[in-house]
C-alpha cells in the first residue's frame, strides 16, 4: 500500500484547517491537507453573510469572499503544500504512527506525518421527534450546501427548529432564496444567536417563538407540516400546541466537535458542555496530550469561525516550531490576545469557562521552551 | 404590555425601546441634520467593529474594547451611508428628517431580490415585520458594491422611531 510521509498533516480543509497550512508553511514546513469534501473551504464557502469581528478576522466580509482569501494565501505557498481533496483519513493506527485514508471510492493509502493538526470540524446534533425520517426534515448544513454551494431550493416553506446563529443566518438565507420562514422556534428563554441576526429576520415578519418546540413532523411519504409546542422551563411539552403548514422542517439545535481520531491518537480528552462535547486537552500551542498532534477550530470546541482561524494558526505555527523551523518571538501570545478579545462578549464568557477546563499549563515530561 | 412580555419580545430580537447600542440621536440636532445622521440598534455585546472602521468621518467612536456597543457623535455624522452597508448584523439606518415638510428620507440596509426601482412604492415595515404604512423608493445604491444595497424611502415622520424594513410589493 501506498505511504506517504509528509512534515505536518493538516486533516480538514476549512477555515481553521487552512490557516494552519498557511502558517505552518510560512514558517517553511511541508504540509499535506487532506479535505474529505471536493472543495476546500468547508463550511466557509456556504456562509453568504458578512463576518463580525475585526479586520484582522475579516470582519465585514462575506464567508465564501473568506475561503477565497484563504485560498490565495494557501496558493502563495503552492511548493511547500499539497492538497488532497475528495479524500477522507479514516483511521489513525497507535502501533505504527499511521493514518488510513481513501481517495475518492477506490484509493486506499497511509500518512505517515511527523506532525498531524486535527481541524476535523463538527458535526450536527438532530432532535429525536416522531416521523423526523420523512423527506423535507433536514439538517442547517445540508440546507446550506443545497443553497449556496448547489443552487438547489429545499423546498418553499420552512420550519426552522433552533434560534442560534446557525438557525438565524440559514433562516435569511432562505428568505433570500424565495423561501418563506413560517416560524423559528426556540427551546431556550431568548435567542441563542446575535441579537441583531434576530432582529433582521424580525423586521422581515418571521416570528420567533421562544420556548417553543417541534413535538411531531406530519405528512405520509414527504413533509406537509409540524406540531409544535410550547415548553415549559423543565423544557417540558406543556402546550399550547398549534399545526404549522409546510415542507421543509430545518434542525439547528447544535454542533458536536468531530473528535474521534484525536481519541484514536490516545489524546486526553474531556466532555466540556461549554465547547459542545468531548474535546482534547490542550495547552497554550494548541498541541495534545500526545506530542506529534495538535487540535483546532471546532474539532477543539464550538466556536465562531474567526476564532478557528486564529486557533489554526496558533497550531500550526506550533507544529511547525516542533519540527524545529524558526518562528517569531511571541507570535503565539499575539494570537492569543486576538481570541481573548474575540471571546469577552457574551457568547465568549461561555467558551472562556470551557477552554478554562480543557488548557494545561504544560504536560508531564515535556520540555520547555 | 407587561415587562415580562417586553423582555420576551426583546429576547426574540425585537427593540423595546432605547438602550446602551440603540440609542436616537437629540432630536434638535437630527432634525438640522441634512442628509440624516445613523440610528444604529445594536444592544449586545459581540465582537465586531466595521460601523466604526468603515466610518469615514469619525462619528462611530473607537471601540476601547470590540465586545463594547458602538457609540456615536452624532455632530460628526454626515449620514453617508457607508456604515448601513458595511454592518455584518444590518444594524444601521440613517434617517434625514430634512427630505421634506412631512416626509423623512429613510436609507435602510436591503440584502434581497428583487431590488426597488426608483418610484416604486413599498410598504414600510416596523420590527416586527407589521406594515404601518407606504413609502416610495428615492434612490437605490450599493455603497461598498458588495452586494448590500442601501434603499432610501421617503416616508412619514411620524415613522421614525418604528420604521426599520420595507416589503417590497411584488
Amino acid at each position: 500500500m501506498k505511504k506517504i510521509a509528509p512534515e505536518i498533516l493538516v486533516i480538514g480543509g476549512g477555515a481553521a484547517g487552512l490557516s494552519a497550512a498557511a502558517e505552518a508553511a510560512s514558517a517553511g514546513a511541508k504540509v499535506l491537507v487532506v479535505e474529505s469534501d471536493l472543495r476546500l473551504g468547508g463550511q466557509l464557502i456556504k456562509q453568504t453573510h458578512k463576518f463580525f469581528g475585526s479586520k484582522d478576522e475579516y470582519a465585514g466580509t462575506r464567508g465564501y469572499k473568506i475561503a477565497d482569501i484563504l485560498l490565495n494565501e494557501i496558493d502563495s505557498f503552492k511548493d511547500s503544500v499539497s492538497i488532497l481533496q475528495n479524500t477522507t483519513v479514516t483511521g489513525y493506527y497507535t502501533e505504527d504512527d499511521t493514518f488510513t485514508a481513501m481517495r475518492g471510492e477506490e484509493e486506499v493509502f497511509q500518512i505517515k506525518p511527523q506532525k498531524t493538526i486535527v481541524a476535523t470540524g463538527a458535526q450536527e446534533r438532530l432532535i429525536p421527534f416522531p416521523n423526523n425520517d420523512l423527506p423535507g426534515v433536514y439538517g442547517a448544513g445540508a440546507v446550506q450546501t443545497l443553497m449556496n454551494v448547489y443552487g438547489v431550493l429545499p423546498g418553499k416553506r420552512v420550519l426552522m427548529v433552533g434560534a442560534g446563529n446557525i438557525g438565524l443566518i440559514v433562516s435569511y438565507q432562505l428568505m433570500q432564496a424565495g423561501v418563506e420562514v413560517a416560524a423559528i422556534v426556540e427551546a431556550g428563554p431568548r435567542i441563542g444567536g446575535y441579537w441583531v441576526h434576530a432582529a433582521k429576520i424580525r423586521r422581515m415578519g418571521v416570528p420567533i417563538l421562544l420556548r417553543h418546540s417541534i413535538k411531531k413532523a406530519l405528512g405520509e411519504d414527504v413533509i406537509t407540516g409540524a406540531v409544535i409546542t410550547g415548553l415549559n422551563e423543565k423544557f417540558e411539552q406543556v402546550g399550547p400546541e398549534e399545526e404549522i403548514e409546510c415542507d421543509l422542517i430545518c434542525i439547528a439545535v447544535g454542533l458536536s466537535p468531530t473528535t474521534e481520531l484525536l481519541s484514536q491518537a490516545g489524546c486526553k480528552m474531556m466532555y466540556v458542555p461549554q465547547l459542545c462535547g468531548n474535546v482534547a486537552q490542550r495547552d497554550r500551542t494548541m498541541r495534545t496530550s500526545n506530542p506529534a498532534f495538535y487540535t483546532a477550530g471546532d474539532a477543539s470546541g464550538i466556536e465562531e469561525a474567526s476564532a478557528a482561524m486564529v486557533e489554526g494558526r496558533i497550531a500550526g505555527l506550533s507544529a511547525a516550531a516542533a519540527l524545529g523551523y524558526p518562528t517569531e518571538h511571541g507570535k503565539i501570545d499575539e494570537y492569543w490576545s486576538r481570541l481573548e478579545s474575540l471571546r469577552m462578549g457574551e457568547a465568549g464568557a461561555r467558551i472562556c469557562q470551557g477552554i478554562e477546563c480543557v488548557l494545561v499549563k504544560g504536560w508531564e515530561g515535556a520540555s520547555h521552551e | 404590555m407587561s415587562d415580562k412580555n417586553m423582555d420576551m419580545l426583546f429576547n426574540s430580537g425585537v427593540l423595546t425601546g432605547e438602550r446602551e447600542g440603540a440609542i436616537l440621536p437629540p432630536r434638535e440636532l437630527w432634525e438640522k441634520k441634512k442628509g440624516g445622521v445613523v440610528i444604529i440598534e445594536c444592544p449586545q455585546r459581540i465582537p465586531c467593529n466595521p460601523c466604526h472602521t468603515s466610518c469615514p468621518t469619525g462619528a462611530i467612536l473607537p471601540f476601547e474594547d470590540i465586545n463594547n456597543t458602538p457609540k456615536v457623535n452624532w455632530e460628526k455624522c454626515t449620514g453617508c451611508t457607508l456604515c448601513v452597508s458595511a454592518c455584518p448584523g444590518l444594524a444601521c439606518f440613517v434617517i434625514d428628517l430634512t427630505f421634506s415638510e412631512e416626509n423623512a428620507l429613510y436609507k435602510l440596509p436591503y440584502e434581497m431580490l428583487p431590488l426597488p426601482v426608483k418610484g416604486q412604492k413599498v410598504q414600510c415595515l416596523d420590527r416586527e415585520g407589521k406594515s404601518v404604512g407606504e413609502g416610495t423608493v428615492e434612490n437605490v445604491t450599493q455603497p461598498r458594491k458588495d452586494r448590500t444595497h442601501v434603499v432610501h424611502v421617503s416616508a412619514p415622520k411620524s415613522l421614525v422611531t418604528i420604521f426599520r424594513s420595507i416589503r417590497v410589493v411584488k
